[in-house]
């Protein structure tokens, strides 16, 4: 068990495209569970990608079961995530472990279908929206060396959800 | 140890007054912090942290050229920098409706009582100039929590002041 470091803009590392996970060991699942604890480790986070603390690897872990009343899953491991369906689109205020002391406006799909294995390499469709589709879609953005900051829209965006015709 | 200063600009707008303002502080060996400047009506204003080896007499003169030649006015405050400790707002406020005087007073009063710290107000009048609407945005914390704006929020609304309350509802990842 083990805090580990997590890194900060401008860190190159952030910038790394991660790889795909393909051994599924004791060793992986000892990471996931430092980074899980560093994820709770800080104020606030309800999600945490191994690329954050030096990893690139297409790991990322999603908890946002502190937020009551919402449509949740609840403590989620995610390896090799894929979104494969997005709907609507929408504003939404985002922060990060790797930027601290800075908050944005950023739009994101306001649900997904997402298809990722877990710990023990076993494949698991979720359906999402809202809160929880955003924290995925921030982590998974973690994994192809993307942070908040590359997708900030002005803080004049509204937040208010507007449903997408298309 | 630079000192920091709140540096306020204003003056009638035309383009290239940001470049010239901190051209001259950079010019002078000063550091720009957090800032927020908008047009105004036909005015343009700054509001800059600036931090800076020398003191006020000092900044003053070196800004005295452009803000002489920008016919611009000049106002700087000693402050306390207090960089790295944002406030982060957990809800967001817009009003709009007809534009009459008072909407802001009663509005913020109104929010003030149940709470609210405003961290960010911006304001449009848009329109026509007969028939001119006004259009507020709010962004806050909310100390007594979100659901306590909203009775506020209804007596706004009571006055024809058309409201929407979104909570802000950050992602940390």
């Amino acid at each position: 068990m083990a805090l580990l470091n997590i890194l900060q803009y401008p860190d190159e590392r952030l910038k790394q495209v991660a790889d795909e996970v393909t051994v599924f060991d004791d060793a992986l699942r000892a990471f996931i569970h430092d980074l899980e604890e560093t994820m709770r480790g800080g104020p606030g986070g309800v999600g945490i990608a191994a690329p954050q603390v030096g990893r690139a690897e297409r790991i990322a872990i999603v908890d946002v079961s502190a937020k009551k009343k919402i449509k949740q899953h609840g403590r989620m491991v995610l390896i090799n995530p894929e979104i494969i369906e997005w709907h609507g689109s929408i504003v939404g205020r985002e922060g990060c472990l790797s930027v601290p002391d800075y908050t944005g406006n950023v739009v994101r799909a306001e649900s997904i279908t997402l298809a990722a294995q877990d710990e023990f390499g076993e494949l698991s469709r979720y359906e999402m929206e809202d809160y929880e589709a955003r924290a995925v879609q921030h982590e998974i953005d973690h994994l192809d060396g993307m942070l908040f900051l590359d997708r900030l829209v002005s803080r004049r965006s509204d937040l208010f959800k507007r449903k997408a015709y298309q | 140890m630079d000192k920091w200063y709140m540096v306020v600009v204003v003056g009638a707008d035309r383009p290239g007054i940001v470049a010239k303002v901190t051209s001259a502080l950079y010019d002078g060996g000063c550091n720009l912090g957090e800032a927020s400047m908008a047009r105004l009506g036909g005015n343009f204003t700054m509001m800059l942290m600036v931090q800076s080896e020398g003191r006020e007499k000092e900044l003053q003169a070196m800004l005295a050229p452009v803000i002489d030649s920008l016919g611009l006015h000049l106002h700087i405050d000693s402050i306390n920098g207090e960089l790295h400790h944002h406030v982060e707002p957990d809800v967001r406020i817009t009003l709009f409706g007809e534009d009459r005087s008072g909407i802001v007073a009663h509005a913020t009063a109104a929010l003030a009582e149940v709470g609210l710290h405003i961290l960010s107000l911006e304001s449009d009048v848009a329109g026509s100039e007969d028939k001119p609407i006004y259009v507020l945005h709010i962004e806050g914390a909310a100390r007594e929590g979100v659901p306590a704006l909203e009775s506020a929020l209804e007596i706004i609304a009571n006055e024809g002041i058309e409201t929407r309350l979104a909570p802000i509802e950050t992602v940390i990842g």
